[in-house]
């Protein structure tokens, strides 16, 4: 019978801590935001930040006190968009798939090495050193600092050149801010021209570095009937909300550095 | 309360930030020394809230241990039944908080559930009694305040530490001791500085 009485003790003050605490729970309840509930349940819960908020929750939070717009969730996409549209009460949010382009066609056909880099395989650390070793300042290293960014498996490293699957990336920014040459930016998927190069070099520096960048001879600036691109220190430069997807500067340019997205 | 009291309770106090400190002479709680003393602010809100549950767990077992476990003569069960008080204690305290003050809520968040198997906190409760065991002067007002003593007596340690561990962030530090082992290293210079308060309370309180 000695066991009974530790049992019993000890059963009793658990008991206790557990009533109490169940009392206060109820008594003490926080009520929770309804809306920014039903928010957090529909957004992908992926936590990655594209909207500008600290995750899901922060996002959630913000739309359900009216801070922030329904569709900055670029992973969730439309059908998310419209789903929190429905529950803020808002109707339905149009909102154009966007994904990330790599603005370089560097690879090792068209680039040489100025140097024999031996140091860590990343491009940061890379660039660090005199820009890297590509021929080009501008130029992709291809040693995959984007790839390892990306958490939905949409960038391959091809030939020495960051390539971009247009379907699978949600344009959640990771890779634009991992590239340390700032070649990657976020565009909306649909028919248009992207010129594949970001070099800012002279005609004759770009040709020398380079088979196919940009030299910003102005072909495709005159051609374009839209007058959607325009060339800036020496590179061709899209307005994706102006391009028609007609693909005449594409043909236009000697380079070739200019192509075409479907949508 | 007569001058002598009053005299031995700070002596306690004393004792308890200085020659006692759970951290820097007992080695308790050593998880958040080296976990949560990185920055200033969250060592600070860390401590304030170890010093909390410090206090209100003491003021807690310290009766069920002298009025319902010892009675039966079950002082055996202290370490299961204080583990269960401190942790439903440290819920309740995390309830009240999130409802009558929420920014304090938010500041403590993470770490109040960490708390509830801080050795530090399991170490002052279960301590107390072997003091009140060895001295029948040492009741229920002086662990009040040896536990609030250990609670300043952490925080003091996680200052400290935060601000040595701040100022490393700025050295050049040799490649293989980056990282924790220096950190450690530190920590046992911090340590072995508390060392020489030895001594000095006990004259205080004679």
């Amino acid at each position: 019978m000695e066991i009974v009485t530790p049992i019993m003790i000890v059963g009793v003050i658990g008991l206790l801590a557990g009533v109490v605490l169940a009392v206060a729970s109820i008594v003490m309840a926080v009520p929770k935001d309804e809306k920014a509930e039903a928010l957090e349940a529909v957004l992908p819960g992926a936590n990655c930040g594209a909207c500008g908020y600290s995750g899901c929750p922060g996002y959630a939070a913000a739309m359900a006190k009216g801070e922030a717009a329904p569709g900055l969730c670029s992973p969730g996409g439309a059908d998310v968009a419209a789903k929190c549209g429905e529950i803020l009460g808002s109707g339905a949010v149009e909102m154009e798939r966007r994904a990330a382009f790599v603005h370089c066609m560097g690879s090792a056909d068209n680039t040489t090495e100025k140097m024999e880099y031996d140091g860590l395989e990343s491009c940061t650390a890379a660039s660090l050193l005199n820009g890297g070793a590509s021929s080009c300042r501008f130029g992709c290293l291809g040693l995959g600092d984007c790839l390892a960014a990306c958490g939905y498996g949409a960038i391959a490293l091809c030939n020495g050149v960051a390539v971009i699957d247009p379907d699978k990336c949600v344009a959640c920014g990771k890779c634009t801010a991992a590239c340390p040459k700032g070649l990657i930016h976020l565009a909306p998927v649909k028919a248009m021209a992207v010129v594949r190069c970001s070099s800012c070099d002279k005609g004759k520096a770009t040709m020398q570095a380079c088979k196919v960048g940009c030299i910003g001879c102005m072909k495709c600036q005159k051609t374009c009937e839209a007058g959607a691109i325009t060339v800036k220190n020496g590179l061709a430069v899209v307005d994706p909300a102006k391009c028609t997807g007609c693909g005449k500067c594409a043909e236009a340019c000697p380079r070739h550095v200019i192509t075409m997205e479907r949508a | 309360m007569d001058a002598q009291t009053i005299r031995s309770l700070v002596a306690i106090f004393l004792a308890a930030i200085l020659t006692e400190n759970y951290v820097l002479n007992k080695f308790l709680g050593i998880c958040p020394f080296l976990g949560v003393s990185k920055k200033l602010d969250t060592a600070f809100g860390m401590s304030c809230a170890v010093t909390v549950v410090m206090v209100i767990a003491t003021a807690v077992t310290w009766p069920i241990y002298m009025y319902i476990l010892a009675p039966q003569g079950l002082e055996y069960l202290q370490t299961l039944v204080f583990i269960l008080v401190i942790a439903a204690l440290v819920q309740l305290l995390e309830t009240v908080l999130r409802k009558y003050m929420p920014p304090l809520y938010n500041s403590l968040g993470i770490y109040l559930p960490l708390i509830t198997t801080n050795c530090a906190v399991l170490g002052v409760t279960m301590l107390v009694l072997e003091k009140g065991a060895a001295d029948p002067s040492f009741g229920y007002l002086q662990s009040l305040v040896n536990a609030f003593g250990s609670g300043v007596g952490f925080l003091v340690a996680m200052l400290l530490f935060a601000g040595v561990r701040e100022r490393l962030e700025d050295c050049d530090i040799p490649e293989t001791f980056r990282g924790l082992p220096i950190t450690l290293v530190a920590a046992s210079l911090v340590a072995v500085s508390f060392l020489g308060f030895n001594g000095v309370v006990d004259r205080l309180a004679a």
